[in-house]
């Protein structure tokens, strides 16, 4: 077991390596350079002052040694400018000599500066990822055991009219994707002129004019299930309905199976076989496709942090990618490819803890 | 002109269907009550084992709920009948049923022939066995109708779809035209988007951008991940590694980062999606020639002028597809030369190009998994021992043994994905990535609308409810196509 986690864990360093090497070299193209230069300078730039400012900033080198740099196992770039000032990538020119550090890169803990948001890449990130946390948190708290009641209730009575009902309901939620449910849910809840909002607010049945906010900007500060239950519902339906599905497949699973069907002949009452013996066992497979699930979340979180413009981590993502923030979007896509991994890896420890049957060679 | 109701003249039939829902709704949802309840299902069993109807409430409360269900689908044919005849009289719907005219006629011919001939017609004649199959095929069908009509014949549009009609920014769905010609088309059918241009025309055409796209995207997927995941699976060891390693380094990425990546106009300048899509648009070309070669490599006079005449054509299409104006990359700073134009056969927008090739390498990680899983399992069945025996080569084995047997999950999956990559096309209209912001395709449109989502919603519904249709049909489909490939 030791040793399986161990050799995982390489894979997933080398597989951060590779996704973060990818996406430096797609983010320092050359085209890519130039408009980071023009947003940042002016966009009426010539070609030599795109190039001098690259230059001077050190965009120009080789990619591996800019890659290297910013990993901090090759020594920053430090440009001397014609009246004698130096400037480097880890110290500016009002910085000491002797305090100069010669590495500064992910290894000593700095991510780096953010060229959009002026800011330190590093506490941005956390801030954001800390927003974001909050909704996956109540994403999860209403997906899964909502995903599971609905599976166990379809798949404990295969092919009843509950079972047809409810599969039918998970697969309307799979094909229903976030920026689908997001613009019906905002126009029928949310619109203070169509839906159901003005209906109640003329029968007196809300306080204010729409029974939910159809935006979440409000909810960074202070979360309260007006402004935020719209995104939240938003991202659960979609991962709901596979999760529900796996859920089913594993329960008619284990109904059909041999103990089932002798505690039924023992005369045990059918409450008593779904929550006692099939609940337990039925569960083991939901586990892993939860933790996979995450992952696929992600992209929910940025299309619904985009439509609600709830700041955190996905708007994070958009932001940094339409403006290539080149040490940003590596910072977000480090994080994203380490909960990508360490679900996996959690998946498959799990699914080992909980079934006894599998073991790992 | 009056403005439009939802139903018009036909508005006296609305509590009736009203009535024919609450019912169905009331059945279905007290059956489902009752069934929490021990023993009140109550099967009869007649002799010879033969089982009757469900009796007592529970059975009554099915049959109230099956004919409200049938009533209810009368209801709307009644509606969808009476409009193709009212048109506009019959108010929206009457004015869309009658516009969609070909689409019905076209449906109608389809399920009819296919129904008479459906034990002629292996799995997709059994589809129409199953309800839910059936269900789904009809929206999948419709939407590919609407396109093929719409998009191709410029058929059942009522306005053009980029042109901007003064007055009628942001109308509601059936308002008339301010200053309309005589032979124009009087009503705005589906509402005035933000640029005063017909929702429902731009549904009509974005349909068309799906249907097309959506389809030939899966497909590639499929040659691509087909053409590696048998192997991988077959040959296992160090091939099986190393490709599974990149399948999971592209997997790894989050989609919405990777389309930020390569769909950009920056990117497009470098002609990275050029290269990208020289590189998997052959993948098609090996799997013929792999497929063709393996299997007739005994009878070279057949196999040598059928792999020339088919690589040919293949051949040149592939070129085609993939060069523009005589250069397959056409960076600021050099110039890859390809087919020259005279015999480009049609070129690619370069918007598109971009998008359906990150599509593909999104889709293909996931399809070379599924195929590599199958030709795992299936590579220890006796009858790829047989053909080992029988000195079969790999590549026979792998693509006349392995693959046909593995046919009835990939077909499945097929299905199921086309309803992924349209939802991922969804995705970048979305975020504006790609296509340009006038194109109709329905992502761009929902981005278009969200912004005014508070206060005029039916600009960016239209679409999602359309997108919504499309993909639940064609999950529908994949599980009734599911059902039938389990049955026998």
């Amino acid at each position: 077991m030791g040793i399986f986690i161990l050799r995982r864990l390489g894979l997933m360093l080398l597989t951060a390596l590779c996704l973060t090497f990818i996406v430096f070299w797609l983010t320092n193209l050359y085209p890519n350079l130039e408009k980071l230069a023009k947003t940042q300078g002016n966009f009426r730039m010539s070609d030599e002052a795109v190039t001098s400012y690259l230059e001077n900033r050190g965009y120009l080198q080789p990619t591996p040694v800019k890659f290297g740099q910013w990993l901090g196992v090759v020594p920053g770039w430090i440009t001397e400018a014609e009246d004698g000032t130096t400037t480097g990538r880890c110290f500016t020119s009002a910085t000491p000599a002797d305090e100069r550090p010669r590495f500064c890169g992910v290894l000593q803990g700095d991510w780096g500066f953010s060229t959009v948001f002026k800011e330190d890449v590093g506490a941005t990130v956390l801030t954001r990822l800390g927003l974001t946390g909050k909704l996956m948190l109540c994403v999860l708290m209403l997906m899964v055991p909502c995903a599971l009641i609905v599976g166990v209730l379809a798949g404990m009575r295969e092919g009843s009219r509950l079972d047809r009902s409810l599969s039918t309901f998970s697969i309307a939620t799979t094909a229903t994707p976030e920026y689908v449910s997001g613009v019906i849910f905002i126009a029928v809840l949310a619109s203070s002129r169509f839906g159901i909002s003005p209906w109640l607010a003329e029968m007196g049945w809300i306080d204010g004019k729409t029974l939910f906010l159809g935006s979440a900007t409000s909810a960074m500060k202070d979360a309260t299930f007006w402004n935020f239950f719209l995104p939240v519902l938003t991202i659960s339906l979609y991962g709901m309905g596979y999760i529900a599905r796996m859920t089913r497949a594993s329960m008619t699973e284990v109904m059909t199976a041999q103990y089932i069907r002798t505690a039924r002949l023992k005369g045990v009452k059918f409450r008593d076989i779904v929550l006692k013996h099939a609940l337990r066992n039925a569960l083991i497979a939901p586990f892993t496709v939860i933790m996979l699930q995450i992952p696929w979340l992600l992209n929910g979180v940025v299309i619904v942090e985009t439509l609600f413009n709830y700041k955190g981590f996905g708007w994070l993502l958009v932001q940094a990618a339409a403006n290539n923030d080149i040490e940003l979007l590596l910072a977000v896509s480090v994080v994203s490819v380490i909960v990508v991994l360490a679900t996996q890896l959690i998946s498959d420890i799990g699914y080992v803890i909980l079934n006894p049957r599998i073991r790992i060679t | 002109m009056e403005a439009l109701t939802w139903t018009g003249s036909m508005g006296w039939l609305n509590p009736v269907l009203g009535l024919a829902v609450a019912v169905t709704v009331f059945a279905y949802a007290l059956q489902i009550l009752m069934s929490f309840i021990p023993n009140a299902e109550m099967r009869t069993v007649g002799s010879g084992g033969v089982s009757a109807a469900s009796q007592g409430m529970s059975g009554l409360l099915g049959r109230v709920g099956a004919y409200g269900f049938l009533a209810t689908l009368g209801m709307v044919l009644i509606y969808v009948l009476a409009g193709t005849v009212m048109g506009p009289d019959a108010g929206i719907f009457g004015g869309l049923s009658q516009q969609l005219l070909p689409v019905w006629i076209a449906l109608v011919v389809l399920f009819a022939v296919s129904i008479t001939l459906k034990r002629k017609l292996g799995l997709y004649g059994k589809l129409f066995d199953s309800t839910v199959g059936m269900i789904g095929f009809g929206l999948v069908m419709f939407w590919v109708f609407a396109g093929v009509f719409g998009g191709v014949f410029d058929m059942l549009i009522t306005h053009d779809s980029l042109s901007q009609v003064s007055g009628m920014k942001n109308k509601l769905p059936g308002t008339p035209l301010a200053r309309a010609e005589p032979d124009e088309y009087q009503w705005f059918l589906l509402g005035g988007d933000n640029l005063a241009r017909d929702v429902f025309s731009r549904l009509i055409k974005g349909s068309w951008v799906v249907v097309q796209i959506a389809p030939m995207a899966t497909l590639f997927a499929f040659m691509v991940g087909i053409t590696l995941g048998l192997p991988a699976g077959y040959y296992g060891g160090k091939l099986d590694v190393f490709l599974s390693f990149l399948a999971n380094l592209i997997l790894a990425f989050p989609v919405i980062l990777l389309f930020y990546l390569l769909v950009t106009p920056e990117i497009v300048q470098t002609g990275i999606p050029n290269y990208m899509a020289l590189i998997l648009f052959i993948f098609p070309l090996v799997f013929l020639a792999v497929l063709l070669n393996s299997r007739f490599y005994t009878q070279p006079s057949l196999r040598t002028p059928l792999l020339i005449i088919v690589l040919g054509i293949a051949g040149w299409l592939y070129l085609s597809l993939v060069s523009t104006d005589g250069a397959i990359v056409d960076a600021p700073t050099y110039r890859l030369p390809g087919l020259p134009a005279f015999m480009d056969l049609f070129d690619i927008d370069p918007g598109v190009l971009v998008v359906f090739v990150s599509v593909v390498f999104v889709n293909a990680p996931t399809v070379f998994r599924i195929v590599r899983g199958l030709a795992l399992d299936i590579k220890t069945r006796d009858y790829v021992a047989a053909a080992q025996t029988r000195g079969e080569g790999p590549w026979y084995i792998m693509l006349w043994e392995i693959l046909p047997n593995a046919r009835g999950p990939l077909i499945v999956d097929f299905c199921l994905r086309i309803g992924y990559t349209t939802i991922l096309l969804g995705t970048l209209g979305f975020f504006g990535l790609g296509l340009e912001s006038e194109s109709p395709d329905w992502g761009t449109t929902i981005n278009a609308g969200r912004r005014l989502l508070a206060l005029y919603p039916h600009a960016a519904i239209a679409p999602a409810v359309a997108l919504l249709s499309l993909v639940l049909g064609l999950n529908l489909l994949a599980d009734g196509l599911r059902e039938e490939s389990l049955r026998d």
